[in-house]
Parts: C-alpha cells; sequence; structure tokens
C-alpha cells in the first residue's frame, strides 16, 4: 500500500520562550514491511542537531530552537510503500536484547487486576498463540472510550476503569506479556484510519511481543489485529514515554499548549486502481 | 578469636615499610600529639574540607576524622596491587563495551542474561554505542582490603563516579605541612600528579567531532551535594570549570557552556550526576540537574561523557560475582586480585547457605552504598539478624553475603595512645587513551575498637596512604 502522511505539532507558549531543545523519534523504522519513497521533517525557525540510529534501530534526531518565540510548529510529510507482513517486524536490524523487554516501568506494571486477566495463559508450549490470547483479552477488557484516560494513566488503572484508549491498550498487553515472562515493548507509529467507522486516531500505538524463533511480532488490541500494511512503525520503547515520537523541553516559566493534526491517506497507485 | 594482619608488626618485629615510623612515633610525646592533631583538624577545617553524612541528620559540615599515622606499602607489594588493579579496570571496561555490543560474555554462556540486561543500571538508551577509546569508566575506584602480606581482596568495584580523591590529596598535603621531616627521610611516591593525569585521561576520550584541544568540564549537581567540595576542589587543580546543568545547553549538534565571554562549546563532560539526572528528554524527565538534550549530542559523537551512561552494570553488586570470569574471558589472564567469596541470594541454594548462617556473614543489598543496608553477623544483634532474614527472605535476589573477612590492621591515634585499627584501601585508576594509577589512594580506617565498618558515613576516618620508592 502507499501511504501519506502528514503530521503538524504545533506549541502554543504564552509567554515567548527563550529556546526550545527536542528529540525526536520521527523516520519510518527500516524493515521489511516499509519502504520509505520521501520523508522530510521540519520545525520551525529550528536547527537541525545530532542524529543517530539508536541500539533499537530507531532514528533518533535532536533538534533546538533558539527563542524567543512563541509558537513552533514540527510538520513530518512523506510518503512510504508498505507490506502486510501478518505483524512480523521481519528485516529490522537492532542490538538491544530482548531481556531488556522483560522491565517493567510504572505505566505497564503488572497489578493484582493485570495478573488476573493473564491467567492460565501459558506462552511455554506456544507463546505465539499466547500472545493473540492476551491481546484478545485486552481489547475485551478495555472499550475504546476516547477521554477516558490520560497520557499518565497506567495499564493497571486503565484495566480497572474498562476505558481506554490505544496506549492505554498498549500498555495493559506489555504488562502482562512481561507478567508471563514475554518481552512486550511499546511501538508508535501511524495508521491509516478505515472507512469502518473506527474512530481512532491517525497518530497511534501498539505493542510488540518477542516470540522465540520469530522476532517480534505487533499486536494492536486497540482495533483487535495485528499490524498489516495500513501501519508505519516509528519508534519503539519500555513504554509510551520511553517510545515517544516527540520529547522536548521549553526553556520558560509559562504554560505551554499543544495542537496535533495528523492525516494518513491512501494514494491510489496504477496497479492498485486497475484490481 | 580471629587473628588479624597487622600492617606494621610481625609479633614483635616491625614490617620493612614502617622501619622508619617506628623511631617517628616513639619521638611523639602525647602533648606533641595532641598539638598535631589539633593543628591538622585546623588546617582540614580552613580548606574546608567536610563531608556530609547522608540520612544521618547532625552537622552537615563535620569533618571526616583524620588519623595522622600513615599506611604504607612497600614498592613490590605496590607493583602487583597496580597490576592486578589495572587489570581489573581493562576488564570491566571490555565487559561495559561489549554488553552495550554484541553481549558475546552473555552468549557464551559466563553470566546470566537476566543479571545483565535486567539490570536496573542496564542503559537501553547507549546499546549499541561505542564511546570514544572504547572506555566507559574513566574513573575506576576498587575498594580492596588486606588480610595478609600477599592476600588482598576486592570488596566492590566503583564505575560510575568514585568520590574520595579529594581526600588521598589533602591527606598528603597535609601531612607534607605538618611532618616535613617524615618526607625527608622516607622516599615516599607522590600522588599530586593525580589531576593532571584525569584532565590528561578526560582530554584524551574526546568525541568524534572535536577537531581541536577540547574544552573539559565538571557538572556537579550543586553545593547541597555532599562531594561538592571535592567537585570543586577537582576543577581548581585541572583548571577546568566547575558547571552546574543550567550553565549548559544543547544547540544544534553540541553542547555549550555559558560564559561571560558568551557561549563555549564543550567537549568533555567529568559528570558527578547519575545517569536518571543527566538529561530530562532521555531519562527522568522530571530532573533539573541534567541537560535536556544531552543525550542526542553524546550518541552523535559531539560531546563525551564521563562516566559514560551506562557504565553502572559493572559495578552491580551481583555482576561483581563474574568479575573474575570477566578477566578470563576478555584478557585471558587469571586475575591477579581476588574476590570476595560471594553467595547470591538469589540462588536457592546460596540462599540456603546465607539463612543457616547469617551471624557469621556480611549481607549487603545489591544497590546499596555507604555502609547502609548492610548486616555485619558477627556484631550485630539478634534482633538484627531476624529483621535481616525477613528482608532477605521478602526479596533474595536484593542480597549478596560475604564471609566476615578479617581486614588488616595499622596502628592509629586514638585516645589512649596508639593502638591498631582495620582499615581499607580505595585507589583511583584513570582509563582513557592509557590506564594509569597514582601510587596511593584512599585508606579508610575503622576508628571504633573492632569494628570492620569503615565507611566515613560510620564513624570511619581517613590516613594518608604512602607508596614507598624501590
Amino acid at each position: 500500500m502507499l501511504l501519506t502522511v502528514d503530521h503538524k505539532t504545533r506549541y502554543f507558549y504564552d509567554q515567548p520562550v527563550r529556546g526550545v531543545v527536542q528529540s525526536h523519534r520521527l523516520m519510518p523504522s527500516v524493515f521489511e514491511g516499509q519502504r520509505m519513497r520521501r520523508w522530510k521533517v521540519s520545525v520551525s525557525d529550528g536547527q537541525m542537531g545530532g542524529g543517530f540510529r539508536d541500539g533499537a534501530g530507531d532514528w533518533v534526531q535532536g533538534w533546538t530552537v533558539l527563542g524567543p518565540v512563541s509558537e513552533i510548529t514540527v510538520h513530518v510529510s512523506g510518503e512510504i510503500e508498505t507490506t502486510d507482513l501478518a505483524g512480523v517486524l521481519r528485516g529490522h536490524k537492532e542490538i538491544v536484547p530482548s531481556e531488556c523487554y522483560l522491565r517493567f516501568t510504572r505505566p505497564t506494571e503488572a497489578d493484582a487486576g493485570l495478573v488476573a486477566l493473564a491467567d492460565g495463559v501459558n506462552p511455554a508450549s506456544d507463546a505465539l498463540a499466547a500472545a493473540h490470547e492476551l491481546s484478545a483479552r485486552v481489547s475485551q477488557a478495555i472499550a475504546y472510550t476516547p477521554g477516558a484516560t490520560d497520557a499518565h494513566t497506567t495499564a493497571a488503572e486503565a484495566l480497572a476503569k474498562g476505558e481506554g484508549v490505544c496506549q492505554d491498550h498498549a500498555h495493559a498487553l506489555i504488562a502482562v506479556a512481561r507478567h508471563l515472562g514475554l518481552p512486550a515493548r511499546y511501538v508508535s507509529g501511524y495508521l491509516l484510519v478505515g472507512h469502518d467507522g473506527a474512530p481512532h486516531e491517525a497518530a497511534h500505538a501498539w505493542a510488540e511481543v518477542h516470540i522465540a524463533g520469530l522476532g517480534w511480532v505487533g499486536f494492536d488490541p486497540a482495533n483487535r489485529c495485528c499490524p498489516d500494511d495500513r501501519y508505519i512503525r516509528l519508534g519503539s520503547g519500555l513504554d509510551s514515554g520511553n517510545a515517544a515520537m516527540i520529547r522536548g523541553i521549553a526553556r520558560s516559566q509559562g504554560e505551554e499548549s499543544l495542537d496535533v493534526s495528523v492525516t494518513v491517506a491512501q494514494v491510489q497507485t496504477q496497479s492498485q486502481t486497475q484490481q | 578469636m580471629t587473628s588479624y594482619f597487622n600492617e606494621m608488626y610481625q609479633g614483635t618485629s616491625v614490617r620493612a615499610p614502617y622501619a622508619r615510623l617506628q623511631d617517628w612515633m616513639q619521638a611523639m610525646p602525647a602533648e606533641l600529639r595532641q598539638m598535631k592533631q589539633a593543628e591538622a583538624e585546623a588546617l582540614f577545617r580552613r580548606i574546608g574540607i567536610t563531608f556530609a553524612v547522608y540520612g544521618e541528620g547532625g552537622d552537615p559540615d563535620r569533618l571526616i576524622p583524620f588519623d595522622m599515622f600513615p599506611r604504607v606499602f612497600s614498592g613490590t607489594e605496590w607493583a602487583r596491587l597496580e597490576r592486578g588493579i589495572k587489570q581489573r579496570a581493562r576488564a570491566l571496561n571490555a565487559f561495559l563495551v561489549d554488553v552495550y555490543g554484541r553481549g558475546e560474555i552473555v552468549r557464551a554462556g559466563r553470566i546470566p542474561a537476566r543479571l545483565v540486561y535486567l539490570n536496573e543500571a542496564y542503559e537501553k538508551a547507549v546499546a549499541g554505542f561505542v564511546p570514544p577509546k572504547g572506555v566507559y569508566s574513566h574513573i575506576v575506584g576498587i575498594d580492596l582490603v588486606r588480610t595478609g602480606p600477599d592476600e588482598f581482596f576486592v570488596l566492590e568495584d566503583n564505575c560510575r563516579t568514585p568520590s574520595g580523591v579529594s581526600y588521598m590529596l589533602e591527606n598528603r598535603e597535609i601531612m607534607m605541612r605538618m611532618f616535613p621531616d617524615l618526607f625527608r627521610e622516607n622516599r615516599i611516591e607522590p600522588v599530586d600528579r593525580y589531576p593532571e593525569i584525569l584532565r590528561r585521561t578526560l582530554a584524551s576520550v574526546a568525541p568524534q567531532k572535536c577537531d581541536r584541544e577540547p574544552t573539559v568540564v565538571i557538572l556537579t549537581p550543586g553545593h547541597f551535594n555532599s562531594a561538592y567540595y571535592e567537585h570543586s576542589f577537582l576543577a581548581d587543580l585541572m583548571g577546568v570549570e566547575l558547571v552546574e546543568g543550567q550553565d549548559l545547553f544543547v544547540e544544534g549538534e553540541f553542547v555549550f557552556m555559558r560564559t561571560t565571554e558568551g557561549p563555549r562549546r564543550v567537549d568533555v563532560i567529568y559528570r558527578r550526576i547519575d545517569d536518571a539526572f543527566i538529561d530530562p528528554l532521555c531519562f527522568r524527565p522530571d530532573s533539573m540537574l541534567g541537560v535536556p538534550g544531552l543525550m542526542d549530542v553524546y550518541r552523535s559523537g559531539g560531546v563525551s561523557i564521563c562516566s559514560a551512561p551506562g557504565a553502572g552494570v559493572a559495578d552491580d553488586k551481583a555482576v561483581y560475582t563474574y568479575v573474575p570470569d570477566m578477566i578470563r574471558f576478555y584478557l585471558g589472564e587469571e586475575p591477579i586480585l581476588q574476590n570476595v567469596p560471594t553467595w547470591q541470594c538469589g540462588k536457592a541454594e546460596d540462599l540456603k547457605y546465607v539463612l543457616a548462617h547469617l551471624n557469621e556473614l556480611v549481607v549487603k543489598e545489591v544497590h546499596g552504598s555507604g555502609g547502609y543496608g548492610m548486616l555485619v553477623g558477627p556484631k550485630a544483634t539478634q534482633d538484627q539478624v531476624e529483621l535481616f532474614r525477613a528482608r532477605i527472605t521478602a526479596n533474595p535476589g536484593n542480597y549478596i553475603a560475604q564471609p566476615t573477612l578479617a581486614l588488616s590492621t595499622t596502628p592509629t591515634f586514638v585516645a589512649e595512645g596508639i593502638a591498631p585499627r582495620h582499615v581499607d584501601l580505595r585507589p583511583y585508576c584513570l582509563v582513557g587513551e592509557r590506564i594509569e594509577l597514582v601510587p596511593g589512594g584512599l585508606t579508610r580506617v575503622a576508628l571504633t575498637e573492632g569494628s570492620l565498618v569503615v565507611n566515613s558515613s560510620q564513624g570511619g576516618g581517613v590516613k594518608d596512604t604512602w607508596v614507598l620508592a624501590e
């Protein structure tokens, strides 16, 4: 599938700030499921800083903005060809050992509720089936309800509430997988939102579980599926904070507000229109 | 009754390195000694060297007690220690490069994957990165104890930012001022080259993008930190700037410091701040001590950070057990310095042994430091032992145990005169383009009679440490 992305994040400061420093994970992952055609990230008034590919395979790029500024815009625009690999992250180069993703973090801590959710699932015989089962249980237990949770909600809290968004689904799946000894991580990216009425946002998050012999496999409990060619993968981490697309700090005393718009669209290619 | 190795006396005869101190000691009447002791204290006060004791309250500007009786090594004794210390520093750095790279030692089954990769000190953020010259730990403080003429054991390794080197330098300075004759009569190796070697070591690991004489700074958490004195002391002696996080900022691909003449690029940061606080964009987002964006500059070769983030995984107390294996694995050598036999309570068999022998063992928390969270079995009350039994049982993986070592003693000035007190040693090995060790270190002494705990936070004192020229 050929997809285009247009992603604008605008930061507004109520008082002009002296400067902004950001760290981005905004480049598409390099693996067999994605072939980048064009991709551009810009920051208004920004100076590009150091960039590098980290041990998890993500391109991390630093940016700085010299103030005073009252507003900045981070703009991502690109075109990418995607292939459905049934969730398997094939051909992705990384050096971080999978064991690193067994570590619990605050949002992915497995409390009694999450432990109960994983009850009876045994990854020893068939880890892949176990991961599917866990993903299904998370979808079942947490209803997609925008606004029910916030950025700081933990997996345990979302489960107790029975409501959440993709971030909560991903955290919950990570928590139960790690609890059963399966390395799991948070993935941030984009999703082509279908015409099926699913109100999910185009800036999306899901989880990956490490299956011995197969490697990392994506699961999206929010959409009850594995990532396919509608998904664009950008980066990963232990949890949402660790995998954030944009991390930044403004040198100021004032308040910051944010406006995000993301459009993911399918480009009708010759071959597809002929089908 | 345990017997302890006395570093000065063998029976009634005096061991060679201490020969000249015998006369010095006997020629000093009690009044002179008291006068000198008062003089030493006044000097320390004037210099401003004090030590804040964590969590104990009381006077934060309390002086660390200084004992005037030097601790002495012969040149031959030191030569062996030096080989052993450098060997260990090389192996620890090889381990760090490896576990942030391909992890050969884990793949070879020589150390459990979980111990390394699930370790709190393992920083996923630096996996795949090899710091300049392949060095993660630039200042390795190795805590040693002695139990016999040739028996030395490593108690622990400190690969992050070992403190205390200012005492090594100040103790010498004060001894030379008070007893100049002693330094004329004995051929004592100097330690005052340490700051210059440290500066050279730091400059030798300048980052990839640095194409000029590197600018080195010391990054301190600030004056409320208990080791702030040491930070400013070292900055002075090296002739480099002492900065706090707010003095530094990232612009583009580099880190700059604010100066009165405008921003100045910084190439090497000797940080005395923990990993978790150095960059709120990469680690703890609530940190006010660090520099936002620092890690991106670091990873893209714009600045060097010493010790390198992630170095702590090598000095974890559970990883410690495997250092002799590291030496064999990476260097193909036999360890010159021995480890203390260690039981890991995380292992079922070890746990059983430890719980059955709590009265004989020293129990430590895996991540503890400063002598806190520690049980010295033979000295503990039954209540303390039972408290630890409960703690260990609740979280075995958090504890290790070691036999109570018969720490050597050296003569020490005490209220009643001169008496043997237990000592340890922390030398500071510098690793950059070269590996260097100044002949000396920090000797800590347990001033309480019979005590084996030398930590300055638990009533320990310090001594000047001599290495005699051959």
